[in-house]
């Protein structure tokens, strides 16, 4: 053993070769063997085509080189709409992305950190990194469709819009006769009337399986003195029957609210239909009256937001990589945490911290490195980030929700086939990365 | 000193069963919390699978959610499909050679260049290692075109080879700085008495290294799977029969509301390997992330 250490010692290490020892010049040819493969692929892999697209990006359209446009090709970069969208795109994604991901990997590190089944929850937000970008745009379409009885979100959204803004009982129905007009989205009855009088509200446009439960045969109520009656009616039996007049086979409809106003329009009584469509206003006072259906009768049912609409694309996106990356975040931060000095924590909460103080006065100033490596490569990332938006967003609003690589690459190979406008685009994003990542690696180098 | 100790630990017990208890139930918000987050994160892929297994007209009309009223409509018939069509089977076939020939490549050609950097000596060594890590910045839509028109002239567009060695071209930089660090670290005193009993270089580097450097390979070995069984962007640019599964189902994507009993479990397919390669090597992925945070 004695020996081993002294062989460590650097004279000693560099006196006599042992004789079996290649010289100087055999080493050097083992170094060019063992780097040979990886410096032919580099160069001519990486190194020739940098310098290419460079050179290229000053060039026309087509041709192995095309002819010299100067800068053009980059002013198209910001005179195109479709450039310019891709450009500002990214620039929403830059602002938003990095900053979420790292706040979310930072709360749920912080929130597992002392649960005993942390792992069981890890692995759950860690496993959209394992699958593709690509399959995960399939998967958040199905999510996203629009139409609430496909797609989650938008059944989701509607269960809460019904709650808030409920669709109405007859939201297709259409007035019966022409006694009762449209009005402000209700139906209302022309005809006057008094106390005594009957109100003949009939509808139709309502599909079988529309007609409210519990809805049984119409019933034409007869007169009385000092109230105002009614029936709300599915105007409509098998063969037609006769507008206007309630006759067997139509059903009432329950659960409709009548107003009864002034002709002024102001509401003196509201009430609701039975179930064979009858109400009933009592007691009113004398004077002409106008019954009418309010129109929350006919509020249109939910029909789900338009995620993957022109508008909505990009928030989607968004959320939809958050989803993905917010467990790289959770991981990277968790080793953090797991690597802070114990005793820090304990002296603050020993002092009588709260928890939130030990939070945002020790744990965040510790974790600043962690989280500002995570913050890096999610910039990293976002700028260079295609597979989701090509798979996520329907080739119809492809355009609006454009990013710079989507943007080279529809340039490139996506129909056009302009390499000149496309190495411009790669180089712009190539400059975008350069200082980015080349803070990364300084920190880096630094720690190693 | 014997009748102190017990009496200190005494007290200390009986706090800690007390907060025990105070802290199970503080807790409780914080567990519900963690639940819903969890049930939200599971949901679009628990959704995928669901999806992929009832039948397209089931789908036309309701959601993935109706399987908890109608549990009978699930049916295996979508997957039986897909296993008769033969594209499929093609684009699976293609995706394994890829993401295999590319991993294999970029560990056997990035230990070499490690061990070069890290344990034989040239001349210019560290500049030209510095200059490797420099290639780290070169975003890959720097090589598409050129590239584009370079295996056009050679003739190998639309081949495994030439999508293979695009990736392992770009996997390069970080594998070579990856290993070349974790190789320097191995001891060198081995390396010494490897040398003095006058082993070959390509005998320390296969007995040697690879075998010591086998927790780095691995992380190494399965960010590279992954990354290219997941990727699109490389294989649709030069492939166009060769197609791996992304390009396959990417294909299929103009016709997203007719074909998503292909689309779907198509989908689910591609992403069952990476979850199981996931699962089986977890310990290396987190390794793996955490050294290639720079990437």
């Amino acid at each position: 053993m004695s020996a081993g250490e002294v062989t460590a010692e650097p004279p000693l290490a560099a006196a006599p070769p042992p004789s079996g020892e290649p010289g100087r010049f055999g080493r050097y040819a083992a170094g060019a063997v063992f780097l040979a493969p990886a410096l032919f692929l580099l160069v001519v892999w990486m190194v020739y085509p940098a310098v290419y697209t460079i050179v290229r990006s000053f060039f026309g359209q087509s041709g192995y080189l095309g002819h010299w446009v100067g800068i053009a090709n980059y002013k198209r970069l910001f005179t195109t709409a479709t450039l310019t969208t891709a450009i500002k795109n990214n620039a929403i994604w830059v602002a938003v992305v990095p900053a979420l991901v790292t706040a979310i990997g930072l709360i749920f590190a912080v929130l597992t950190e002392r649960v005993r089944w942390a792992v069981a929850f890890k692995t759950v937000v860690f496993l959209p990194m394992a699958i593709s970008a690509f399959a995960t745009g399939v998967t958040w379409r199905i999510m996203y469709q629009q139409d609430p009885g496909l797609g989650a979100i938008n059944a989701l959204s509607r269960s809460v819009a019904d709650a808030f803004n409920p669709s109405g009982v007859l939201s297709n129905a259409l007035p019966s006769t022409p006694a009762l007009q449209a009005k402000g989205g209700g139906l209302v009855l022309k005809t006057p009337l008094a106390p005594g009088g009957v109100a003949l509200l009939g509808v139709t446009g309502i599909a079988p399986r529309d007609v409210p439960k519990g809805a049984v045969q119409a019933v034409r109520p007869a007169p009385k003195p000092g109230d105002v009656v009614g029936t709300v009616w599915r105007d409509f039996k098998p063969g037609g029957g006769k507008p206007g007049v309630v006759e067997k086979g139509e059903l009432g409809l329950p659960g409709v609210t009548v107003d009864l106003r002034t002709t002024a329009g102001k509401v003196v009584k509201s009430t609701k239909t039975k179930a064979d469509g009858t109400f009933d206003f009592r007691n009113v006072a004398a004077g002409s009256y106008r019954a009418d259906i309010g129109a929350q009768t006919f509020a249109k049912p939910f029909g789900g937001f338009s995620w993957l609409g022109p508008r909505l694309i990009t928030p989607s996106l968004l959320i939809a990589y958050i989803w993905i990356w917010a467990g790289f975040s959770m991981v990277v931060i968790g080793a953090g945490l797991a690597a802070m000095p114990r005793e820090v924590l304990e002296a603050a909460r020993t002092d009588g911290a709260t928890e939130w103080q030990v939070f945002r006065r020790v744990t965040v100033p510790l974790l600043a490195p962690v989280l500002s490596v995570v913050f890096i490569t999610m910039i990293i990332n976002v700028l260079k980030v295609f597979d989701l938006v090509i798979s996520l967003a329907p080739e119809s609003t492809q355009a609006n929700a454009n990013v710079i690589a989507l943007a080279m690459w529809r340039t490139a190979f996506g129909g056009v086939n302009d390499f000149g406008t496309g190495s411009a685009i790669a180089v712009f994003l190539f400059l975008l990365v350069i200082p980015v990542l080349a803070l990364n690696i300084r920190r880096f180098k630094r720690e190693v | 000193m014997a009748a102190a100790a017990p009496s200190i630990e005494l007290p200390g017990r009986r706090e800690s069963a007390a907060a025990k208890i105070l802290r199970a139930t503080a807790k409780a918000p914080l567990h519900l919390v963690l639940v819903v987050v969890g049930a939200l994160w599971i949901v679009p892929t628990f959704g995928l699978f669901i999806t992929s297994i009832l039948p397209a007209q089931d789908l036309a009309s309701k959601g993935w959610w109706q399987i908890v009223s109608h549990p009978s409509a699930a049916t295996w018939s979508n997957y039986n499909a897909l296993f008769h069509n033969q594209g499929l089977l093609n684009a699976l076939k293609t995706t394994a050679y890829i993401a295999v020939g590319n991993t294999l490549l970029v560990v056997i050609i990035g230990a070499m260049a490690g061990y070069a950097f890290a344990w034989l000596e040239f001349p210019g060594r560290d500049w030209l290692f510095v200059g490797v890590i420099g290639l780290l910045v070169v975003p890959l839509q720097m090589a598409l075109i050129p590239m584009f028109r370079l295996y056009d002239t050679f003739g190998i567009f639309d081949t495994v080879l030439s999508i293979i060695l695009f990736h392992v071209a770009f996997g390069l930089p970080f594998a070579i700085f990856l290993l070349r660090n974790f190789f320097v670290g191995i001891p060198k005193d081995i390396m010494e008495s490897a040398r003095i009993d006058g082993a070959s270089e390509i005998k320390i580097f296969l007995r040697l290294i690879l075998p010591l450097g086998l927790p780095a390979i691995a992380s190494l070995a399965i960010f590279q799977f992954l990354w290219t069984w997941n990727d699109l962007i490389v294989a649709l640019t030069f492939g166009q029969n060769v197609q791996p599964i992304t390009v396959w189902i990417f294909g299929q994507l103009r016709e997203f509301g007719t074909s998503i009993d292909v689309i779907a479990p198509a989908s689910f397919i591609s992403l069952v390997v990476p979850l199981c390669v996931f699962f089986a090597f977890q310990r290396y992925f987190v390794q793996g992330l955490l050294a290639g945070s720079v990437k």
